[in-house]
């Protein structure tokens, strides 16, 4: 067996706030969803308790995050890019059928890949807070909106809901395409991306994405 | 050579133990131990241990070592000393049974009993001997009644603590009470005192209200917290307050103002629960709302009563058919009844105001005819959710005029026209609506009416509260009729879920067809390798 180098990709507060927004947004989900009437399991008055109270640990959370993206600079990877974009999508629906290998590789300085740059920006200023305002136009306004504001501001939140359920199972599921169906998965655990021995050959200190074969 | 996993395991620890504690600390705050503000209800049980002390004996008094022979006597006692308070009755609603209040769309109006219908005995025009059994005075058995005398005013019949007096026709005492012990007996007013009238409304016990009954004499906190002797042992004047005989307390069946009310936040307060999301409802929902799981707890209260069956006579006697409960289903006098009990409120938004059909208004076409409406609306920032029975009836209607009748029901004898002797709906019509003032086309019909009774009393223990999902919930939502606004668990789109569904399965089936893709791939790959 190779002896397998690693190097730091995220960081414990990245990995802190990756795995506290999981458990928060689980918890969001099933506690919103039974409120929305879709199943019974904490008990309404619990889910309403512990959805509000997940609500306002997400807004710590995202205060911190904020504050770690701004003072790191971190906010930098989000920046969309079309550089490697066709080739990242012709990854997905092709090469990795035929193992080729990745277009990008994930180092500390570009974790990104410019599919998820995008996805994860639209995710930060579109969805997140439609979800966050949404959220506190509902717990605290509802009486101040009227009835027709209420429901809107109900659909919206819903609506939000209902789509992040849906990206999040893609994102579970996409986890799987990294060097191993788990190395992904063992990188946001441990911070650690294993580089396989195809990678050797490149430290991660260059911003730009590594062009890893003859893709582009 | 080094594992890569450990150290960032051993990192993660902090991480997750860090996590853990913020989410507890939140969740603990948010939850807390119970529902309830327990310095507020530890306040309010030594309020209400506290129990009134009479002040004064009045059997040592000078003024009632004598025989009374008449109610009037009694009353000229009185005001011997209370100089003042026969004055005080006789600008009250119990007395006058109207009132000036400004109704939307009418304005200044006169209103009460004595100009009001209902769908019960519909109204005390031409009646009054009969329905002045529950007037605090002697004597109203005709529309020239003197509202003006003060010996007319009963004091006896809110005031008496023997639990003996009792009111008969033209609400004279009835014949053989000891008048003078009771006057020597008298003091503040008692549940029994009120009782005597309001759970008797309608013509016997809780059939109008439905939430006060007999049965809150004796029953046991589990029907009324407030009433039961194993509960707060409240007096109604406890929280219905007066002062100078102006009492707190609007039933909507005859009132129109949002002014006077008696309100559970007088003790309450407008917070009453530790936690913030229950404290949230009350700015769409009152307290009755929740705390009144079910009303006529202890005896059925009739929902329903059709007129237009009356008349029916057994080898020429009126009769009555009972149910196996004992309350009449039949009678020859008053036609058809439904009675139930323990019943689930409806529900309507209610912002203290309301309207009535006053005699002499013509009937809109909208049906059933809305005997009394409340208003209110989610828009309307002084409404609140409030629990209602609503009686449903069907009365006597000219359709020529297009006013409900007053009929003349009562009378002391046969010929006189009171359909309670003589049967006869045309003299009836007739005769109540002469006395009214009102023209009577010569025809008649039955029309459908409802009624609205605000339920306020039989507030259970807070463990029977209404929980959470018998409202937000998809299918039998206690509010499944009350629309014009989003509740969530009871509301959603049909649009917004379905796309969302679509979306969820959408990823779900993406991902599966990939995943499912690389391994057959993937397994083709090690074949040919």
């Amino acid at each position: 067996m190779t002896s397998l180098a690693s190097q730091v990709v995220y960081r414990g507060f990245e990995r802190f706030w990756h795995w506290t927004q999981a458990f928060l947004i689980l918890l969001l989900a099933i506690t919103g969803f039974e409120i929305h009437g879709s199943f019974e399991f904490f008990g309404y008055r619990q889910a309403v308790a512990y959805h509000n109270a997940a609500a306002t640990g997400f807004l710590i959370l995202i205060a911190f995050a904020i504050f770690w993206h701004f003072t790191t600079g971190e906010w930098r990877q989000y920046i969309p890019t079309r550089r490697m974009l066709r080739a990242q999508i012709e990854y997905y629906l092709t090469g990795i059928f035929r193992d080729a290998p990745h277009p990008t590789r994930k180092t500390a300085a570009n974790k990104l890949n410019p599919l998820q740059k995008l996805a994860y920006l639209g995710l930060k200023i579109l969805v997140i807070p439609v979800m966050v305002c949404s959220g506190l136009l509902y717990m605290h306004l509802r009486h101040w909106l009227g009835a027709g504001g209420l429901k809107a501001v109900a659909l919206i939140h819903t609506a939000g809901a209902f789509f992040l359920v849906a990206f999040v199972l893609g994102h579970i599921y996409l986890t799987t395409t990294g060097q191993t169906p788990l190395s992904n998965l063992k990188a946001m655990l441990t911070g650690r991306e294993e580089e396989g021995p195809e990678h050797e050959a490149a430290p991660g200190t260059d911003p730009a994405p590594q062009l890893i074969g003859g893709q582009a | 050579m080094r594992t890569p996993e450990s150290p960032g395991m051993m990192r993660m620890v902090p991480l997750i133990l860090v996590t853990i504690a913020v989410f507890g600390i939140i969740v603990a705050g948010s939850l807390r131990s119970g529902s309830e503000r327990s310095d507020l209800t530890r306040d309010l049980k030594a309020r209400a241990a506290k129990k009134h002390v009479r002040s004064v004996d009045h059997s040592k008094l000078a003024a009632l070592q004598k025989k009374f022979n008449s109610g009037r006597e009694v009353t000229e006692a009185c005001i011997s000393c209370h100089t003042e308070r026969a004055a005080e009755v006789m600008r009250s609603s119990h007395w006058n049974w109207s009132r000036q209040d400004y109704i939307p769309g009418r304005g200044i109006r006169s209103i009460g009993k004595r100009n009001v219908l209902n769908n019960f005995c519909i109204g005390i025009s031409s009646n009054q001997e009969g329905c002045s059994r529950c007037h605090a005075g002697y004597g109203f058995e005709s529309a020239s009644f003197d509202f003006n005398d003060p010996k007319n005013v009963d004091c006896l019949v809110c005031h008496d603590n023997t639990d003996t007096y009792a009111k008969g026709l033209a609400g004279l005492p009835k014949a053989g009470l000891d008048l003078t012990n009771i006057a020597q007996h008298v003091g503040r007013p008692r549940k029994s005192n009120c009782g005597g009238c309001h759970f008797a409304g309608g013509g016997g016990n809780n059939v109008k209200h439905g939430d006060l009954e007999e049965g809150l004499l004796t029953a046991g906190r589990e029907v009324d917290v407030h009433m039961a002797s194993d509960g707060a042992d409240l007096e109604c004047v406890d929280c219905h307050t007066a002062q100078n005989h102006h009492m707190l307390g609007k039933m909507y069946s005859v009132s129109s103002m949002n002014r006077d009310r008696s309100r559970c936040e007088q003790c309450h307060g407008a917070a009453p629960h530790a936690d913030s999301a229950l404290n949230d409802h009350t700015a769409k929902v009152a307290c009755q709302t929740c705390h009144i799981s079910h009303y006529a707890k202890v005896n059925e209260t009739k929902i329903a009563w059709d007129w237009s069956t009356a008349g029916r006579l057994r080898n020429g006697e009126p009769y009555e058919d009972m149910d196996a409960a004992g309350n009449p289903v039949y009678a020859s006098i008053k036609g058809t009844f439904v009675w139930a009990r323990n019943i689930k409120p409806e529900y309507v938004f209610f912002n203290g105001t309301a309207d009535h059909y006053l005699v002499g208004d013509k009937v809109p076409a909208a049906r059933p005819v809305q005997i009394n409406s409340l208003h209110g609306a989610y828009d309307d920032p002084d409404a609140k959710i409030v629990p209602v029975k609503i009686h449903r009836g069907r009365q006597i209607y000219d359709p020529v005029t297009k006013l409900l009748i007053q009929p003349k029901l009562y009378a002391r004898a046969r010929g006189e026209g009171g359909f309670w002797e003589d049967f006869n709906w045309e003299r009836a019509a007739e005769e109540g609506m002469k006395t009214a003032g009102l023209p009577y086309s010569g025809h008649y019909e039955f029309i459908a009416t409802e009624m609205y009774w605000p339920v306020n009393h039989m507030v259970a223990p807070k463990e029977q509260a209404v929980q959470c999902v018998e409202c937000h919930a998809p299918t039998g939502s206690r509010l499944a009729g009350l629309g014009g606004f989003y509740m969530p668990g009871r509301d959603r789109s049909g649009f917004v879920d379905t796309l969302g569904l679509l979306a969820i399965l959408g990823a779900l089936g993406a991902s599966l067809v990939h995943g499912l893709f690389r391994l057959i791939a993937w397994q083709r790959r090690r074949a040919e390798a």
